[in-house]
C-alpha cells in the first residue's frame, strides 16, 4: 500500500437510523500515524461516525476507504478490514466466558491463522504492554474496570492493527482508574499508532492529538490542531461546548 | 449441633402458629414414610411362586416384590430374545457411563462429543446385530428401558444441534432463512407430539411410494426428533436474545466471522443462559417417549404394562409403576441435580 495514501478516508457519508439523520456529510481524512481525537455533545453522531468506519454500522450514502480498502456489502472486504482495524468500547466487551488470555489469543489463532504457542507469546507480550501480565489467568469478571479496559486494548492489538478507534474508553470507569486506561493509550499514540478517538478527556487530547474534530448533530463542524481548537475555535457551537466541559 | 438448635428454633418453632404448622407436618411425614416403608419393606414379600401366594403370604399389606422378580427382566427388556439379554443390558451400562462422564468437566471438549457418537454408534450396532456374529434383532424386538434411552437419548442429541440452526435461523439476517425457520418452528409448535407420532408412523407410509418402507422405530425417531428441535429451538433462541449486543460487536471488530463468532463467543454464553430451560425439556422429552406406546412401540410403560396382565401374576400395578416410576425418577432427578451443579461451577470465577 502507498504509504503517502491516507489511511482512513470518509468522503461524504451518510447515515440515517430510520428517519433520523445520524450523519450528515461527514468527510474526514486521516493519515498514517496521526492521532485524531474526536469530541462533541452527546448524540452528536461521534460514536455513530466510529462505528461506520469497521461497519460495526452500515453507512448509507458516501465512501468510507480504509488502507485504500472501500467499504461495501462484500463481506471479505469487511473481514479484512476488520482485521486491520482495532476497537475499543466503552463498555469494554470483553469475553466473560474466557480467561483474559484466551480473551486474547482468540483472533489471532482463529482469523490469523497464528499457532496457539505462538499467539500466547504475542498475547502475554501486550499484556506487560498494558502492564497486566499477572492477570493472565484470571477471568474478566475478577478485574477492575481499568484492568478491564487495558486487557481491552491488548486485545485489539495482538491483531497488529493499523488503525485503533477508541469509542469513549474511559466514560464507564471510575475516576482512579482513568489514569491507568490514558496512559497506556498515551503510550501506543507515542510509539505511532494511528488513533482515532472520541473521548472527553481534553487533558489527553491536548497531550496527543495531532487534530481535534468536533462533532455536532451529525456534522463535523470543525477540525483544527488542538492549540488552536483550545484557545480559539472557530464556531460558536464549539466555543459552547468548551465552555460547558472546560468549566466544572 | 448448636447451630442446628438455633436454626430449628428460629424456622420452625419461631411462633405458635409455625410451631403448630411444623408439628402437623412433621405428624404427616412421619406417618406417610411408616406407612410406605411397612407396605414397601416390613410387610413386603420377596420370593413366592405365584400372584395368589404372594399376595396370602403379605396378608394383603405388603409390596409383593416377588412379582418383579418373575416380571423385572420382561419390564426392562421386552422381548428382546432371551438369551440374548447381555446385549440391551450392556447399552443400559454404556449409556449411564456417558452420562457419569459428561459429569467430569475436565473430560469435556471435542472427544467427549466423539465418544457420545461413538457410544451411539456402538449401542445401535448392539441392539441390531447382524455384525460380528452377533445375531439380527429386528427393531420390533426392541423394548423397554434400552428402547426409551435410545428414543430419549439419540432423540435429543440429534434435536439440539438442529435446534441450533433453527434459532440462529430464526435471527438470521437473510429473509428466505428467517422464513423457513419461523414457519417450521411455528408449525411443529402447533401440532401435539402425538399428532407427530402419529403422522410418521400412520400417514408417512402413504405418502411413500409403494414398496419403500421405513423402520418404524426410525420414523418415531425422527418424529420425536424434530418435534423437540423446535421446542429447545425457542429455548436456544431465548439464550441468543438475552446476549448484550457488546458481545456481538467485540466479536464483529476482532474479525471473527459469522459461525466463528457463533462458535466462540456467543453460543457458549447463550447456552449457559438457557441451561435451566434445556434441562426442563430435556427432562420433558424423556418422559414423554412414553407417547410411543400409542403407535405401538414397547417402551417401558409398554412392557410394565403387559407384564401385569399374566394371568399368575394379575394386578400387581402398584409394584410393576413402582418399579419404572423409579427408573424415570432417577434419571430426571439426575439431569436436575446435574444441571444445577452444572450452573455452579459454570458461574465459578465469573460475573
Amino acid at each position: 500500500m502507498n504509504d503517502q495514501a491516507p489511511m482512513i478516508e470518509l468522503r461524504h457519508v451518510h447515515k440515517w437510523y430510520g428517519t433520523y439523520h445520524a450523519l450528515k456529510d461527514v468527510s474526514l481524512t486521516v493519515n498514517r500515524g496521526e492521532r485524531v481525537v474526536v469530541c462533541g455533545p452527546s448524540g452528536s453522531g461521534k460514536s455513530t461516525m466510529i462505528r461506520c468506519i469497521n461497519r460495526l454500522e452500515p453507512h448509507e450514502e458516501g465512501q468510507i476507504v480504509v488502507d485504500g480498502i472501500e467499504l461495501t456489502d462484500d463481506a471479505r472486504q469487511i473481514a479484512a478490514i476488520r482485521a486491520e482495524v482495532g476497537m475499543v468500547f466503552q463498555q469494554f466487551n470483553l469475553f466473560p466466558h474466557l480467561t483474559v488470555l484466551e480473551n486474547l489469543v482468540l483472533a489471532p489463532v482463529w482469523v490469523r491463522r497464528m499457532k496457539r504457542a505462538e499467539a500466547e507469546e504475542l498475547a502475554m507480550h501486550f499484556l506487560e504492554r498494558v502492564r497486566i501480565p499477572e492477570q493472565a489467568q484470571k477471568y474478566p469478571g475478577e478485574l477492575s474496570g481499568g484492568q478491564q479496559q487495558r486487557v481491552a486494548i491488548a486485545r485489539a492489538l495482538t491483531m497488529r492493527p493499523q488503525v485503533m478507534l477508541f469509542d469513549e474508553p474511559t466514560s464507564a470507569l471510575d475516576p482512579e482508574m482513568i489514569k491507568e486506561v490514558l496512559d497506556v493509550m498515551v503510550e501506543l499514540a507515542k510509539d505511532g499508532m494511528t488513533m482515532i478517538c472520541v473521548t472527553h478527556e481534553m487533558g489527553f487530547a491536548r497531550t496527543v492529538a495531532d487534530a481535534m474534530v468536533f462533532m455536532d448533530a451529525g456534522e463535523i463542524v470543525e477540525r483544527a490542531p488542538p492549540e488552536k481548537f483550545f484557545a480559539a475555535p472557530e464556531s460558536e457551537r464549539a466555543r459552547q461546548f468548551l465552555s460547558r466541559i472546560l468549566s466544572h | 449441633m448448636g447451630e442446628a438448635l438455633r436454626w430449628t428454633r428460629v424456622n420452625l418453632f419461631g411462633s405458635v402458629p409455625s410451631a403448630l404448622v411444623t408439628l402437623i407436618a412433621a405428624y404427616l411425614v412421619v406417618r406417610g414414610l411408616w406407612g410406605f416403608a411397612g407396605w414397601a419393606l416390613v410387610h413386603a414379600v420377596w420370593h413366592a411362586s405365584n400372584g395368589r401366594a404372594c399376595i396370602a403370604a403379605s396378608g394383603g399389606d405388603g409390596a409383593c416384590w416377588a412379582f418383579l422378580g418373575v416380571w423385572g427382566r420382561f419390564i426392562l427388556f421386552g422381548r428382546y430374545p432371551y438369551e440374548q439379554d447381555w446385549r440391551p443390558l450392556l447399552v443400559i451400562v454404556v449409556f449411564v457411563a456417558l452420562l457419569l462422564a459428561s459429569c467430569d468437566r475436565r473430560l469435556w471438549g471435542r472427544w467427549l462429543a466423539l465418544l457420545w457418537l461413538a457410544g451411539i454408534a456402538a449401542n445401535l450396532v448392539l441392539m441390531l446385530g447382524g455384525v460380528f456374529g452377533l445375531a439380527f434383532v429386528p427393531t420390533d424386538f426392541w423394548s423397554g428401558l434400552p428402547l426409551t434411552l435410545i428414543l430419549a437419548i439419540v432423540g435429543l442429541a440429534a434435536a439440539f444441534p438442529l435446534a441450533i440452526l433453527l434459532a440462529l435461523g430464526r435471527r438470521s439476517e437473510l429473509p428466505a432463512v428467517r422464513a423457513l425457520s419461523v414457519a417450521y418452528i411455528e408449525l411443529i409448535r402447533g401440532v401435539p407430539l402425538i399428532t407427530v407420532l402419529f403422522m410418521a408412523s400412520v400417514m408417512l407410509p402413504l405418502f411413500l411410494p409403494e414398496g419403500t418402507t421405513i423402520d418404524k422405530l426410525l420414523r418415531a425417531q425422527a418424529g420425536f426428533i424434530l418435534f423437540y428441535a423446535a421446542y429447545l429451538a425457542e429455548v436456544v433462541r431465548g439464550g441468543l436474545q438475552a446476549m448484550p449486543a457488546g458481545q456481538y460487536e467485540a466479536a464483529d471488530a476482532l474479525g471473527l466471522g459469522y459461525w466463528r463468532k457463533m462458535r466462540l463467543i456467543i453460543l457458549p454464553q447463550a447456552l449457559q443462559i438457557s441451561i435451566p430451560a434445556l434441562v426442563n425439556i430435556f427432562i420433558a422429552g424423556f418422559k414423554d417417549t412414553t407417547l410411543v406406546t400409542i403407535i405401538g412401540l414397547f417402551d417401558l410403560i409398554s412392557t410394565a404394562s403387559n407384564a401385569i396382565t399374566d394371568p399368575s401374576w394379575r394386578g400387581f400395578y402398584i409394584e410393576a409403576y413402582s418399579f419404572i416410576g423409579a427408573i424415570y425418577f432417577g434419571f430426571c432427578f439426575f439431569m436436575s441435580r446435574y444441571s444445577g451443579a452444572l450452573e455452579a461451577s459454570l458461574r465459578r470465577g465469573r460475573r
